[in-house]
């Protein structure tokens, strides 16, 4: 018997594998990245109840540095996405080891100030190019063999890496490690009255949303061959809350949903320039006055099942 | 029946014949990308929109049997969005020319797919020195200006006017860095003296300690290598400081006539800095200013709106010469015809992709010198084209034959 779930998310492959199809490839694979992006960071906030305003260090960190693997060190396209994610691992369990001590606003704005720390690092340092980034990185061939320059294998390359992202997240949820940081989120001094070293918890779910994070961040970087300061800003961290709340804080889908609606509104009111983020906060007002839950998550009511 | 195929066959090579280009989707598609409505979005945004249409009008294109259509979009600033734009331009509207494209950043990230896709590039609004020096590309000409010229054509006329110390007033990031060292070189090349330098972070509101280092430093120049909002509040600030009154000189290096507009000119009094473009120099540019401004809410016209038509005329051209409307033949035609238009003289492209013509080192006048609304600028210095850009070997160009 296929639980609920797991036909949704079959359905959801499904519609992967055939979208391309419909719908051009590269506005996809933009709608892909934020959609793993989103969930690293729902995963954060949605299952241990921890609000970052610093994510977008570890999207753009990994860029640059995935970006500056393939391009001056030569590394092909799957050591350059892995070195990238290791990159943000790493600097999440900085991070995390120095934010989890505080809850709450101040565990928000702990982030939010390292990640500036992070945004002026890449401002100056030579490696990331300064304002004007690092520009074509190589796609290349990924394991030596299939050509990444075809868009159609890229879109297939970049949907398994999203989609393998997504199902350790939905496995963690699922495993009593995710349990226990439910059980973190809804009760922090009952867990340690219970004996769970809550810290060692929080930080391993911090580095693990910082890792994939910086898969998402790598990922993207060699999809558009560009890594540039626009994923390290703060806006950037501000947008991938707007995805997650828009599309259901602690649902498994929500993250995604709200991911292709936020991309789908960027880039097909683009020609309305700076409109866009007006339509932006009206729809967040909107959100959380009429439909707390996020899209997924009201209609998981409706549906009476988990999503 | 052998017969009839033939005269298919033939009447189809016939009509081939009779189209005037072999253009693929039958059109030229033509995409203005620029900031729409960012800090940009007054020196580039709709009137390079509206000059690119102007020049397919002045051509007659429909009439040469070119077809152009001309599409635009808003890249925001952001190099993401703006090749994301680029790619889908390419890849599912058949765009064939990307033109304008302010902000270094993106125009980098666009050279490259234009040069992946074999389509043309014409830069008018971005600045960077790059695109016809390391990151140059058989389909990329760039037009108006850029950073060389601007540091060169400012830094060289005022040291020579007597302006020969110099501090700086530098954001601190790479963009200022380079500017800085940019200036400073031709400073001294020019017998001038740097006498100290002060770094500000980037978008700071403040600029006071900054000045009054900058003033007691008793330089006769103090030059701006910063950008946008900071050059702008820099500027006002000097002015509150009383900075040009007491004496020393304030030399912009990015500097339109919109920001002028912007400023007044009781703050901008004084300033002076390097142009390709004015509105109000000959009959030519007037005419051009008087059809534009009306359409851009009065606002007249930038060095970069004028880079976009005549760049556009200039590709237009080419391809009515080529009949197609394949990236590097168009472009290879473009650097083998000379320039000539309206707006900037005869002029020449470059094997790097560099346009060259004259460029002009203006002061901004002072209220009482002024006839009226947006009449702004005095000519300093006419810099011939044959100085105002950087030499052809030194860019580091790799289409440049050496030796």
């Amino acid at each position: 018997m296929i639980g609920f779930q797991h036909r949704v998310m079959i359905g959801l492959g499904l519609a992967g594998i055939v979208a391309p199809f419909a719908i051009y490839p590269i506005f996809l694979m933009k709608a892909l990245c934020f959609a793993l992006f989103a969930a690293a960071f729902n995963l954060l906030i949605g299952y241990v109840g921890l609000l970052s305003f610093g994510h977008a260090m570890f999207l753009g960190m990994a860029g640059y540095s995935a970006g500056h693997a393939a391009k001056v060190w030569g590394l092909p396209p799957e050591l350059a996405i892995l070195f990238g994610t290791a990159v943000a691992a790493a600097l999440g369990l900085v991070v995390g080891a120095i934010a989890i001590r505080r809850q709450g606003i101040y565990f928000a704005m702990t982030t939010l100030a390292l990640a500036q720390m992070i945004y002026f690092f890449c401002l100056q340092v030579p490696f990331t190019g300064g304002e004007d980034g690092i520009q074509s990185i190589p796609r290349g061939r990924l394991f030596g063999v299939l050509n990444l320059a075809d868009m159609m294998t890229l879109y297939y390359v970049v949907l398994a890496i999203v989609a393998s992202g997504f199902l350790l997240i939905y496995r963690t949820i699922h495993s009593p490690f995710g349990q226990v940081l439910k059980a973190i989120r809804e009760n922090e001094p009952r867990a340690i009255s219970l004996g769970y070293r809550v810290d060692q918890y929080k930080l391993l779910a911090f580095v693990l949303s910082a890792a994939l994070a910086g898969l998402a961040g790598a990922t993207k970087a060699i999809v558009f061959q560009l890594a540039s300061l626009t994923d390290v800003t703060w806006q950037m961290s501000g947008e991938v809350v707007l995805m997650t709340l828009l599309g259901g804080l602690g649902t498994v889908f929500g993250p995604i949903v709200g991911a292709f609606i936020v991309i789908t509104l960027e880039t097909y009111l683009a020609h309305m320039g700076s409109w866009v983020l007006v339509i932006q906060g009206v729809i967040f007002v909107i959100c959380v006055l009429t439909f707390r839950r996020g899209v997924v998550g009201e209609l998981a009511r409706l549906i009476k099942r988990p999503l | 029946m052998k017969l009839k195929t033939a005269f298919a066959l033939l009447a189809l090579v016939g009509m081939t014949g009779v189209a005037h280009a072999q253009l693929s989707g039958g059109v030229l598609k033509i995409g203005v990308l620029n900031d729409q409505s960012g800090l940009y979005a007054d020196v580039t945004g709709q009137g390079s929109v509206i000059a690119a249409r102007m020049a397919v009008e002045d051509f007659k294109a429909e009439s040469k049997g070119i077809k152009v259509e001309i599409v635009f979009a808003d890249h925001q600033n952001k190099p993401d969005v703006g090749s994301a734009l680029v790619r889908q331009w390419i890849d599912r509207d058949g765009v064939d020319v990307i033109a304008d494209v302010p902000t270094s950043s993106v125009a980098l990230a666009v050279n490259e797919i234009v040069k992946e896709k074999n389509k043309v590039f014409l830069v008018s609004g971005a600045a960077s020195a790059a695109l016809t020096g390391n990151a140059c590309t058989p389909n990329t000409v760039h037009w108006t200006y850029d950073n060389w010229a601007l540091a060169n054509g400012t830094a060289k006329a005022i040291v020579a006017a007597g302006g020969d110390s110099w501090y700086f007033l530098t954001a601190d990031y790479a963009f200022g860095h380079d500017l800085e060292a940019q200036v400073a070189a031709v400073v001294k090349a020019a017998n001038g003296r740097v006498v100290g330098a002060v770094r500000h972070p980037l978008s700071t509101p403040d600029f006071s300690s900054f000045l009054l280092q900058a003033q007691a430093s008793k330089a006769k120049v103090i030059g701006l290598a910063n950008a946008g909002g900071d050059t702008i509040n820099s500027i006002k600030q000097a002015g509150e400081f009383g900075i040009s009154k007491g004496g020393q000189k304030l030399a912009g290096l990015l500097i339109f006539i919109t920001d002028v507009h912007a400023l007044g000119l009781p703050t901008a009094q004084g300033l002076q800095f390097t142009e390709s473009f004015y509105w109000d120099r000959n009959d030519a540019s007037r005419d051009f200013a008087k059809r534009l401004a009306p359409q851009v809410k009065g606002n007249h016209p930038t060095m970069i709106h004028a880079g976009v038509y005549a760049s556009v005329l200039h590709l237009l051209k080419a391809v009515e010469a080529t009949k197609t409307d394949d990236g590097a033949k168009v472009v290879a035609k473009m650097k083998e015809m000379p320039t000539d238009d309206p707006l900037f003289g005869k002029g020449v492209i470059r094997e790097d992709g560099r346009k060259i013509h004259d460029m002009f080192l203006f002061e901004a006048k002072a209220p009482a010198e002024s006839k009226g609304p947006w009449d702004y600028y005095k000519l300093v210095r006419t810099i011939p084209a044959a100085e105002a850009f950087r030499p052809l070997n030194e860019g580091g160009c790799s289409l440049v034959k050496k030796g």
